[in-house]
């Protein structure tokens, strides 16, 4: 594997990284009025995929397996019930982070 | 307007911790796995200000030592990122008159459009500085993060097992903070189930392209449903 090849690697990546994220500006960002149907997904995505995202980063988890997705389940859990109680998102996302930390280093 | 400066600066900053913990553990962890490829810390950095897309680059450390073709990583790239689109669909009308634009849609990646897409983002006083600032942030972030794998190697002295739990923290905090500021939730059911019939059919590595053209359709469906986008 030489350099070159490498470097050019990196370059095609980042470029094809660059056009997903420029290309929807580029199509309707000049427009005045953007098309109904892309303003419509652009107010309805973020909602689904904000759901989405929450999926992928617990696609690992193993439910057959031990422990079962427990430190996960739990975590999540602390996360919600603190979010809805308080709603003050730093402190959600702390206190789910150490519940988690705390369960896969020592608990499980 | 210093003070108010300050004040911006701080906001922005309390924003994006939850991404600090998050992107300096996996810039560190992404910088430790490419040094022992033999890919040392200029690889690392040139990486990370290039690319600057999280799961990509791990990816990218397999295409890199595997010395795939360029189409291979060029395909591979579309398949992993093909979610950035969406992210910029939704961003259009708010990032329409920005100053810094390239910059921000440069920047817009998981974390950082999870922070600029929420209602606080468009309420905030200062709505063009908080974008810029969160952009600004979570990118130096992640640049750190790398240099500092790299250098370090394993010599971290603390333990930061599930520490990268921050970021589905994050994303599970604005889910529930979009679901309680609306009425209708029917979009953010549709994105939940997609991706875990998604995943369920497909599997952890192949599920995301599925469950985003499934959310797509679903969401076109429904576009004539009352109250869906809680206007």
């Amino acid at each position: 594997m030489n350099n070159m090849h490498a470097i050019l690697l990196i370059a095609v990546i980042s470029a094809v990284t660059m056009l997903l994220r420029f290309l929807p500006f580029w199509i309707f960002g000049n427009n005045r009025e953007t098309p109904k149907f892309i303003n419509y997904l652009g107010k309805v995505l973020p909602y689904a995929i904000m759901g989405m995202l929450v999926v992928f980063c617990l696609k690992g988890v193993s439910l057959l397996a031990s422990p079962h997705g427990l430190p996960e389940l739990i975590s999540c859990a602390v996360v919600v019930v603190l979010h809805i109680w308080k709603r003050n998102t730093p402190l959600s996302i702390v206190c789910g982070t150490v519940c988690y930390m705390l369960l896969v280093q020592l608990v499980f | 307007m210093k003070c108010s400066n300050w004040e911006k600066m701080k906001n922005a900053f309390v924003a994006t911790i939850p991404v600090m913990a998050g992107y300096i553990v996996l810039g560190i962890g992404f910088g430790m796995v490419l040094r022992t490829r033999d890919y040392g810390v200029l690889w690392a950095l040139a990486m990370s200000v290039f690319i600057y897309a999280g799961s990509m680059q791990y990816v990218a450390i397999d295409l890199l030592t595997g010395g795939v073709s360029l189409i291979t990583a060029a395909l591979t790239t579309l398949a992993v990122n093909a979610r950035h689109l969406f992210y910029s669909i939704s961003m259009i009308d708010k990032y329409r008159n920005q100053k810094k634009k390239p910059f921000l849609i440069f920047g817009l990646t998981d974390e950082t459009y999870s922070l600029v897409c929420s209602d606080a983002a468009e309420k905030s006083k200062d709505s063009s500085s908080y974008y810029f600032l969160v952009t600004l942030f979570d990118y130096l972030y992640w640049i750190t993060g790398s240099v500092i794998g790299s250098l370090l190697g394993s010599l971290l002295p603390f333990r930061t097992e599930g520490i990268d739990f921050a970021l589905t923290a994050l994303f599970l905090t604005v889910f529930v903070e979009q679901w309680l500021t609306s009425k209708n939730h029917l979009a953010a059911i549709i994105g939940v189930v997609s991706s875990v019939i998604c995943l369920l059919i497909f599997g952890s590595d192949h599920f995301l392209i599925p469950a985003m053209l499934l959310i797509t359709l679903l969401l076109t469906l429904m576009r004539n449903k009352e109250g869906i986008t809680n206007e």
